[in-house]
């Protein structure tokens, strides 16, 4: 029972992180319709100002999470200026490989020597780890945080979505962008906004993922972020809840196969679980099914 | 069209006219400047340099002087196959050095097998570098031993020195290298009257090892086998110790890097692992060889870089009895390699090229590598 419990607390850990991720994907096609691939590459920026603001300039936690979260966001804010919005009117196929794009530029770019680099960098840890817990169980400091700061996240988020104007006018934006547009919305901004707050949430993923497996390169959002990705799909691409439902179904997923059958068959137990959801729900378990309208 | 037809010709002038004197022998060097690996990467080109250049120094060899080329392959096979025919195809070497590790001199072996290349790898140990599916790869070399040598070491010093009776094996399934000596060492445990508890494969790109070392915790294991390259040998071991594992960790000559203490800490205190020579080795060759490349770089050669220097001599030297730069007739005296005294040991290559040496043990204590034992072959 103990190791079931401590395999459960380490499926947790890696739904968490993978929940962080998977939002930004979900909002941001709830929103626009776009699977921004370059969505983990955003995270991998944010573990690298982590990296600096943690190992250069010793920040505080805190800030350490505030910059990582501000610099994501504003990078995400300008791909979108740049990158997606001269093809918003474009067939959906072009704003995907414009996705694929971006994220090779990200990656490839920041693995210059004059950027962030190419080589391994090890995450400096600002804190010590320790653990608690009763017998063979223990959950650490680490595992805390990142429960911790992943689900006042996910509050904040629903308090922004459900609760504010920027909220109505995106949920505005998600039903219909043309008739919210007559109505008043500013579709651009609302659409600028959707992809910082991902990006944001990304940004704070990608500095408790470096605090938990402390190594970073710039090709380390790629894993993460299909993963995530897929966890969006697997509960329904456009809901919040249902992108956090689906990181924790992974998580679980992926720690349960490594522990009771072999650690061989651990992703492709995850996508066995996606397909098998999708022949029965094609929308992922909380997606709703959306009228074509003619 | 006329545009395009001047800029092809254009092309074809500029790639016809690179510097190639028939009088010089052309070497390339291939090893992992950046990515995962990039300690070895960096030691093997000083090392490779360094050798090179006191050839030359001296006159060059068999009456001619020596241009090499450096490509980086990433530590990522598709890069090592590119580097390989960038260097037979474009640059027209004669000799190849490199790479550095099994998984990326894998595709070179072959190139250089297809294109009757000689190339001699320092340290790749799996044995697919020199012989895949029973055929000897007649123009591949290698100045180390091999893998199934590396984990009878390994687990014959588990068993017998430090007397465990519980293995667990932690090994990456999309490397070669790691899986073959995983293989070795778990069978050799058995063999040795020993109890492989726990068997567990991650991929490439795996950070979260918790639900494996959960596993690993809960086997009981009092010795942990972690074959892979110092990178990934950090996290995991950071992580074992967080999950409270206090088995002994041991491992191949991947972990021979000082980046591993950096990104480990305290986690691989205490751990044993075997390699090709020990720095702290008494020897006058290596006593000289450490001063000389201290005072030229300012670090303690590791042992790749040693092994590199060892290669590139190999290498000179049959080029010295090849007299001249003929590919067939360099991998012939390179077959012929009989007692050359390199830094690391004496070199005899077998008849599937490799090197036949003995390893050391090495211990990490207070963050450094201490010398425990040579075991023979």
């Amino acid at each position: 029972m103990d190791y079931f419990l401590q395999q459960v607390i380490n499926g947790l850990q890696i739904g968490f992180v993978y929940a962080l991720i998977a939002l930004g994907y979900t909002m941001v096609y709830g929103v626009v319709g776009l699977i921004n691939f370059a969505h983990g590459d955003v995270f991998m920026v944010g573990a690298f100002i982590g990296l600096y603001a943690i190992g250069k300039y010793h920040l505080p936690l805190f800030a350490v999470f505030l910059l990582a979260t501000i610099g994501c966001a504003v990078l995400a804010v300008v791909m979108e200026r740049v990158a997606y919005r001269p093809l918003r009117q474009a067939p959906r196929i072009a704003s995907l490989i414009t996705a694929i794009g971006v994220s090779l530029f990200l990656e490839y770019f920041t693995a210059l020597n004059q950027v962030f680099g190419p080589n391994f960098y090890s995450f400096p840890r600002p804190f010590a780890v320790s653990s608690w817990g009763p017998g063979d169980i223990s959950l650490t400091n680490i595992q805390a945080i990142i429960f911790l700061v992943t689900l006042s996240c996910l509050g904040a988020l629903q308090f922004i979505v459900r609760r504010t104007r920027v909220g109505r006018a995106m949920r505005a934006v998600s039903f219909d962008p043309v008739t919210a547009g007559l109505v008043g919305v500013d579709v651009n901004r609302v659409i600028s906004i959707t992809f910082g707050l991902g990006a944001a949430l990304a940004g704070v993923g990608g500095v408790l993922y470096g605090i938990a497996y402390p190594q970073v390169n710039t090709f380390m959002g790629v894993m993460p972020g299909l993963k995530a990705f897929t966890a969006a799909v697997l509960g329904g691409i456009g809901s919040i809840p249902g992108a956090v439902l689906g990181a924790l179904i992974m998580g679980q997923s992926e720690t349960l196969a490594s522990a009771y059958l072999s650690s061989t068959y651990r992703d492709g137990i995850a996508f066995v679980i996606l397909i098998g959801v999708l022949l029965l729900r094609p929308t992922g378990i909380l997606g709703a099914a959306k009228t074509e309208k003619v | 069209m006329k545009r395009m037809t001047a800029v092809l010709a254009a092309a074809l002038l500029l790639s016809g006219c690179r510097a190639q004197t028939a009088n010089e022998i052309r070497i390339g060097l291939i090893t992992p400047l950046t990515g995962d690996v990039k300690t070895f990467g960096e030691s093997v080109k000083n090392a490779f340099e360094m050798a090179v250049d006191e050839a030359n120094r001296a006159g060059g060899v068999a009456g001619m002087k020596i241009a090499f080329v450096v490509v980086d392959d990433r530590n990522d096979p598709t890069e090592a196959s590119n580097a390989a025919n960038l260097l037979i195809n474009r640059h027209k070497v004669h000799a190849i050095v490199g790479s550095v590790t099994s998984k990326a001199t894998i595709p070179v072996s072959d190139l250089a097998q297809g294109s009757k290349i000689p190339a001699i790898t320092p340290s790749a140990t799996n044995p697919k570098v020199t012989v895949a599916d029973g055929k000897r790869k007649d123009f591949m070399f290698r100045a180390c031993f091999i893998d199934p040598f590396q984990g009878r070491v390994m687990s014959r010093f588990a068993r017998e020195t430090l007397r465990k009776e519980k293995a667990a094996v932690l090994f990456d399934a999309s490397n070669d290298y790691s899986k073959g000596i995983a293989e070795f060492f778990g069978n050799d445990f058995k063999d040795l009257g020993g109890k492989v508890v726990a068997y567990e494969s991650y991929g490439k790109d795996d950070v979260d090892f918790s639900p494996l070392l959960t596993k690993i915790k809960a086997s009981g294991a009092d010795v942990l086998f972690l074959p892979d390259y110092y990178n990934k040998v950090g996290l995991i071991a950071k992580q074992a110790r967080e999950k409270g594992i206090k088995a002994t960790l041991i491992g191949p000559d991947g972990w021979d890097s000082p980046d591993l203490v950096k990104i480990a800490g305290d986690a691989v205190e205490g751990g044993y692992f075997s390699n090709h020579y020990s720095p702290e080795d008494t020897r006058p060759e290596v006593a000289g060889w450490v001063k000389k490349y201290r005072e030229k770089f300012g670090q303690t050669p590791d042992a790749l870089g040693t092994l590199a220097y060892d290669a590139t001599n190999l290498l000179l030297d049959a080029i010295r009895k090849a007299g001249g730069n003929d590919p067939l007739k360099i991998r012939e005296a390179l077959a012929a390699i009989k007692g050359f005294k390199g830094v690391t040991g004496e070199f005899t290559i077998d008849g599937n090229g490799d090197a036949v040496k003995s390893a050391v043990i090495l211990r990490i204590v207070d963050g450094r590598q201490k010398f425990v034992k040579v075991v023979d072959p």
